[in-house]
């Protein structure tokens, strides 16, 4: 079977084409609408009560069917959770261990556990899915083409589909997923998650709530990468305006 | 000849060195005081540049492998483990993964200068073909290095590109068997795309040393095409292009920076961020940007086998043009009619690797099959012939001439100093 498919793949993608794919054809997609992200451009910084909303919705909602395994709950620090809050947290979820006679146990997770997954592997996941595995999200806004923005526009792009469509069996309609069909269903509707600090539980605002928590959770280094770039862009610009001027002193007595 | 060496440094302790391994004499000589044309300009960088941008990456690498796990379960979440776990783990990986692109982007400067300036005539004809050995090492050690991750991407484009080999008559599967380690893409073919990732770039080193080499035997062409006839068209290696390469440099890291900085995965493919999963085939399977070219001449032939063959002699063409390229004249300054061609490859390239990003239907199938004809007829047809055919502009007398005598801004009295330097 593995052949098989690999074996397609390649005649797919060189076969030397006097055919069109129908079914690269068939892959509409619409590109999602640009939004305005705290962390966007080349100083934007993680919008810190954003993200921890947004961690809320991931553990409230998401989390029952997707992992987060990259992250371990220590990271949560760094959105301005407390060492208490991070250990109450990590106390919520059972992980796998041994005990001191080797005995398989569960235990409460600790902070530097990784987060638990929801699925004991992808077969699981599967099965309990629909057939469709979803995604671990540790780095999907950087698995996806414009990752935020698409993101985004899949958690509020839910609808009816247009006259004549017809969905799969469990499927649903949605307008920025490529062909449309989606095997999750609508994952946040307004007022499913109840904030603390009194921000309005819209679909769109814990959408993008979210969304930021998942950037971040995709691109933790993302601040201290963009502080260092401006400290080497303008290090760099002095050097080479020296460069440059030694460079035509040098220069100076050959023309 | 045996015997000490006669050195000329006046330290004792290094004159004892230099006397029994002059590699302080030989820096000075091919380096410091190695004679350059007084009038390379800034396409003259690049060599230089491809230079730093190996050094960074075979240091970034090093570490990188330290830290990797070479296994289809781990190496993704190692690679990942070292985005958020190693100190600067981000830092040093997207500095390799982004090198990697300016690497290619460096080397494909240097290669197209060299077309413009007809650098790889007589006498350079070696020199240019160790580059195009070069050339074929980093594609090699760069496609290995793209499947290290161990996402889609990794997987698919192995796929694609070692069943090119199944398309030899007869044992083509045999071939594909024996690269894969097994029979189809797994840990073996893991383990040996990392061993060999880790060695290639040591034999890029070795040709790369051959090709200074040759470049010290020869000398440089510069961009007036002509040969320097004293020490009046030259100046000393060091300060004049030591100073002028650091500029350059600086420029280039500050295009290196940028994309490290704020624009990390810019040039990559957002698929590599999901797991390789051998089930499941991504809608477009596409190569890094800079192998694009060269995947739109593979799909422009309807046939797999001529389609892998055109693609490797895209490249083995290269080794040739010593030779197709029948113009005495160098310098496409002094080539009319040449100079058009040359553009119009440059365009050709641009837009067949655009085609090589979008999926084989319509339009781009036409667009890729005009530009592998346009590029198999520039170095098989038109080079040849124009040679013969175009009349080129006077040559002038001598680079110093050129330089300093034509514009008339200098007094005369301003040519002897760079001759007492040097």
């Amino acid at each position: 079977m593995r052949r098989l498919v690999i074996a397609a793949a390649a005649a797919l993608s060189l076969s030397a084409v006097a055919a069109p794919q129908p079914a690269l054809a068939a892959e509409a997609t619409v590109a999602p609408p640009a939004q305005n992200w705290s962390f966007g451009g080349l100083f934007g910084t993680f919008d810190r009560a954003s993200a921890q909303r947004g961690f809320q919705v991931y553990k409230e909602v998401c989390a029952a069917c997707h992992g987060l395994r990259h992250l371990s709950y220590r990271h949560l620090g760094v959105l301005g959770f407390s060492a208490a809050e991070i250990t109450a947290i990590a106390a919520e979820y059972k992980v796998p261990d041994f005990d001191d006679d080797g005995q398989p146990i569960e235990r409460d997770a600790r902070p530097s556990d990784r987060f638990r997954s929801p699925f004991a592997n992808e077969a699981a996941g599967r099965a309990a899915n629909n057939g469709a595995y979803p995604p671990d999200l540790s780095v999907i806004v950087k698995a996806r083409a414009d990752g935020a923005n698409y993101l985004y526009a899949l958690l509020t792009g839910y609808g009816n589909p247009p006259a004549g469509m017809q969905l799969g069996e469990g499927m649903h309609y949605n307008e920025y997923f490529p062909g449309h069909q989606i095997a999750m269903a609508r994952p946040l509707n307004d007022e499913q998650v109840t904030y603390a600090d009194g921000t309005a539980n819209t679909t769109s605002q814990m959408s993008r709530d979210l969304t930021t928590f998942l950037a971040w959770a995709a691109e933790p280094e993302m601040e201290d990468r963009k502080r260092m770039g401006v400290k080497v862009m303008l290090f760099l610009l002095i050097l080479t305006g020296l460069m440059y001027a030694s460079k035509r002193k040098l220069w100076s007595d050959l023309h | 000849m045996v015997g000490l060496h006669n050195s000329d440094i006046k330290n004792p302790t290094l004159r004892w060195i230099d006397q029994r391994l002059p590699l302080i004499s030989l820096m000075q000589n091919e380096y410091a005081k190695f004679p350059a044309p007084r009038n390379f300009n800034y396409w003259w960088n690049f060599g230089a540049l491809a230079m730093v941008n190996l050094m960074i990456m075979i240091v970034t690498g090093i570490v990188l492998a330290m830290h990797y796990t070479p296994h289809t379960a781990f190496a993704f979440d190692s690679v990942e483990r070292i985005m958020r776990d190693v100190n600067y783990g981000w830092l040093i990986r997207y500095i390799h993964a982004n090198g990697a692109s300016m690497f290619f982007i460096v080397v494909y400067i240097h290669m197209f200068r060299g077309l413009y300036y007809g650098s790889y005539k007589a006498p350079r004809e070696l020199l240019w073909i160790l580059g195009v050995v070069i050339l074929l090492l980093m594609m090699a050690t760069a496609f290995m290095g793209y499947v290290l991750p161990w996402g889609q991407m990794s997987f698919w484009g192995a796929t694609v590109i070692t069943n090119l080999f199944s398309a030899i008559p007869i044992v083509g599967d045999a071939i594909v068997t024996w690269l894969w380690g097994g029979f189809s893409i797994d840990n073996p073919t893991l383990n040996r795309f990392f061993s060999l990732h880790y060695l290639l770039p040591f034999v890029i080193v070795g040709v790369v040393f051959l090709h200074v080499v040759a470049l010290h035997i020869t000398g440089s062409n510069n961009p007036l095409g002509i040969e320097p006839k004293g020490p009046q068209d030259t100046v000393p290696f060091h300060p004049y292009y030591t100073v002028k390469d650091t500029f350059g440099m600086c420029v280039y890291l500050m295009v290196f920076a940028f994309l490290v900085f704020f624009a990390p995965n810019y040039l990559g493919h957002p698929d590599n961020y999901i797991p390789a999963n051998p089930l499941v085939t991504p809608a477009h399977i596409v190569p890094e940007w800079y192998f694009l070219p060269f995947y739109a001449i593979l799909r422009a032939v309807p046939s797999k086998l001529g389609g892998v063959l055109l693609m490797f002699a895209s490249i083995f063409v290269l080794f040739l043009l010593p030779w197709l390229d029948t113009s005495k004249v160098r310098s496409a300054r002094f080539r009319p009619v040449y100079k058009w061609f040359f553009w119009l490859l440059v365009v050709w390239c641009v837009i067949l690797g655009y085609c090589g990003a979008k999926p084989p239907e319509g339009i781009y199938v036409v667009l890729s099959r005009l530009g592998t004809i346009y590029y198999f007829a520039h170095f098989l047809i038109i080079l040849p012939v124009l040679g013969k055919l175009e009349r080129p502009l006077p040559l002038p007398e001598s680079i110093a001439q050129a330089v300093l005598g034509g514009g008339g801004r200098m007094p005369a009295g301003a040519v002897a100093k760079p001759m007492e330097k040097a």
